[in-house]
């Protein structure tokens, strides 16, 4: 073998062992920190992207453990999507530090933080923890709102286009149809809640202010008595007896939350406890976003026409 | 502009909905949460008890145990972290505590930086710091889940733990499941490298310390781990690891010690997990130490000399926990420490057993209340019962814990 012909060899195996001769045409890795983000992504996505969820539907969203297989998902991802406003705060940094992955680091393409864009309810004007775990950006269980969604899908498109530039035209159009089958919905459920304008609802925790504000809703009472602090007996006879001065029935739990007690406070106030997931999945054919909204809207309309 | 059209569409079609509700309740610059560069947080712990040992700092060896009969606080912890730039971030802990006279006593426990951006899956980590040994050993008391360090933890590695200046190389193996391998290599002198060159060795051989210099690599101490883990089902993850620290003890000018752990955790979360509860897990490390003592002067009496032999000692911990219900953990630890008979009959080699029952209560994610009574047993000395309650407060950046 001449030199130069070795030469030429080592550079061809060079170049094939780098993968340069044949790129191979792999799916975009996506991470998103809970399903719902996750069930955006596929519809954006569409089958040029993998998509994994780190939190279960049925758990807390808050208190996800930060599981070394979580640490594999995330070294592997091209994309990720969270949150942000501090849902994830207990359980992602840590995962994040391990998993060394500057693709996902925060200000690149491939970090999206869903809070970003997102006008937040709730923001505290002081940081006082003695008023519960509030979260100092804002209430962080923004997803429930349809306009919100609007506006992240539309920064999920824009962040894909750009980790992924050969596949932006498909990402744009899946965003069209996205938006379009949005506005359509948004139409249907605002009209099926018009009737019960004012409605008002309890919840467990602090998770429904962004659907009481789009769809005209009142929460009347929460049964935490602060963020984060587990109902005591005294809040409770409170919520009870503002609950049947002011005609609220309907009590929406998460699956994670504690059915138990809300039940106890719908026996004292002729109300009903309503499963209301946020997260995709939870309910049988709740996969798409769409799907579980039509589920929620569809449950508390009929919970109002019953009750109310 | 399609964007702004759909926006603009939306928006009108939600015109029932009050549009100031969409702002803010108050203004607020957000820059002064979760924009700062830099998390600060401050984790206080008291402990309030009693024991029937009326010396109870021989009891409660460890350097964040409670350490006398009433109060103790053993643990202020001072931590800052935060992005350096896009390559680094950094870290460090600077610990408060009062001894058992109230004098304040103040050290640099962590200092250090971490890669963010090496290729090849690798990480680096270098300044001082805890060293990944086993489990418990990188952790900071109040992610522990006693009130009280492992006796064998003290054992090998003494009341604070290992700890060092140094470097520590990570690799995240491209495999399916996760596992890790890691060395650190660190100064091997110091109170909190006690099995290796340590000014406290006489408590382990009896012998007067040497005086050594560092010659060469050999006499630096290297902890090399490796860790593997695996989701079980749905709702069961297991990590299992191994470790060693190997590096120079000053028994004499040329002895060395060889620790080796394994460690092991489980957890069980149940699937509609409400703030983490319920959950059980179990969690248990063994470890081995051969520390070859030279021939060497007594600290007692100079005029006797003490011959070379290995010192071989064994223990090993189990803790069961149950989060039974949001906030409330009970738990259930058991354990034995032990060192084979040598020329010299050390205290804090002799047989004993501990067996530590308590339940913790968290009023919120940032305060907690904790009862444990320990029922301990020292060869040749005897039983010793000591109940504790514990409390911690957290101020400032939200705890976030590994596995």
């Amino acid at each position: 073998m001449t030199t130069m012909t070795l030469r030429t060899f080592t550079t061809v195996a060079l170049m094939a062992s780098l993968g340069v001769a044949t790129p191979v045409a792999r799916k975009l890795n996506v991470v998103a920190t809970t399903p719902d983000l996750a069930a955006l992504a596929r519809a954006i996505g569409g089958d040029v992207v993998d998509v994994k969820a780190l939190a279960k539907p049925t758990e807390d969203p808050h208190f996800v453990d930060a599981k070394p297989s979580h640490i594999v998902t995330l070294n592997r991802a091209d994309v990720l999507i969270e949150g942000g406003a501090e849902l994830e705060v207990g359980w992602l940094p840590p995962l994040l530090e391990s998993a060394r992955n500057d693709k996902i680091a925060a200000g690149t393409p491939g970090r999206i933080s869903a809070s970003q864009g997102v006008t937040l309810l709730e923001v505290p004007a002081t940081f006082d923890r003695s008023r519960g775990d509030v979260h100092a950006l804002g209430n962080p269980h923004f997803m429930i709102d349809p306009v919100n969604v609007h506006l992240i899908v539309g920064q999920i498109a824009d962040h894909l286009a750009e980790v992924d530039p050969a596949h932006a035209d498909l990402f744009k159009a899946n965003l069209k149809t996205f938006d379009a089958t949005l506005e359509a919905k948004l139409a249907d459920w605002q009209k099926q809640l018009a009737p019960y304008r004012g409605g008002k609802i309890v919840t467990y925790h602090n998770d429904f202010v962004y659907l009481a504000e789009r769809f005209n809703l009142e929460v009347v009472e929460t049964l935490e008595p602060k963020p984060g602090i587990a109902p005591s007996p005294a809040h409770l006879a409170k919520v009870i007896s503002k609950m049947r001065a002011e005609k609220a029935r309907l009590i929406l739990v998460q699956p994670f939350q504690n059915r138990k007690t809300a039940e106890t406070v719908a026996r004292q106030t002729d109300g009903v406890v309503l499963d209301i997931p946020q997260q995709p999945g939870v309910v049988p054919n709740t996969a798409t976003y769409f799907d579980l909204m039509d589920y929620i809207v569809r449950t508390l309309a009929t919970a109002f026409a019953e009750k109310t | 502009m399609a964007q702004f059209h759909h926006v603009a569409t939306l928006v009108a079609l939600c015109a029932a909905g009050p549009a100031a509700a969409q702002q803010p309740t108050t203004p607020v610059q957000q820059g002064r949460a979760a924009g700062s560069y830099m998390n600060v947080s401050f984790v206080g712990l008291t402990d309030f008890g009693w024991s029937t040992e009326p010396d109870v700092g021989s009891l409660q060896v460890g350097d964040h145990d409670p350490h006398v009969r009433g109060f103790s606080i053993p643990n202020g912890e001072l931590a800052l972290d935060g992005t350096v730039d896009p390559y680094f971030k950094g870290f460090s802990n600077i610990v408060y505590k009062l001894d058992a006279k109230g004098e304040t006593g103040v050290e640099l426990e962590e200092a250090y930086f971490l890669t963010t951006s090496l290729p090849g899956n690798l990480q680096l980590k270098g300044g001082q710091f805890f060293a990944e040994f086993g489990r418990q050993n990188p952790q900071h008391p109040h992610a522990w889940a006693f009130a009280d360090e492992p006796l064998v933890l003290n054992r090998m590695f003494g009341p604070e733990g290992l700890r060092s200046q140094g470097v520590r190389l990570s690799w995240l193996a491209p495999t399916s499941w996760y596992t890790e391998a890691m060395v650190g290599v660190f100064n091997s002198a110091g109170g909190t490298t006690f099995s290796f060159r340590s000014d406290g060795s006489s408590e382990i051989h009896g012998g007067i310390p040497v005086e050594r210099d560092v010659r060469g690599p050999g006499d630096l101490l290297f902890v090399p781990r490796v860790a593997t883990s695996v989701d079980l089902t749905e709702t069961q993850t297991l990590l299992v690891g191994v470790s060693g620290a190997f590096g120079p003890n000053n028994s004499g000018p040329d002895a060395k010690t060889q620790v080796y752990g394994a460690d092991l955790y489980w957890k069980w979360k149940s699937l509609r997990a409400h703030q983490g509860f319920p959950f059980v897990s179990f969690q248990a490390e063994a470890l081995t130490r051969r520390y070859t003592a030279a021939q060497r002067a007594s600290s007692q009496d100079p005029a006797i000399t003490l011959p070379d032999e290995t010192l071989r000692d064994r223990g090993m911990y189990a803790q069961v926990l149950w989060g039974i219900k949001p906030m409330v953990v009970v738990a259930l630890r058991g354990e034995f420490a032990s060192g084979a008979a040598a020329a010299f009959q050390s205290v804090s080699r002799a047989t004993r057993s501990r067996v530590s029952p308590n339940v913790t209560w968290y009023p919120s994610e940032f305060s907690k209340v904790r009862l444990q009574y320990n029922y301990d047993h020292r060869e040749g000395i005897g039983v010793d019962h000591s109940v504790w309650m514990q409390f911690e407060f957290l101020l400032g950046a939200h705890a976030a814990h590994k596995f």
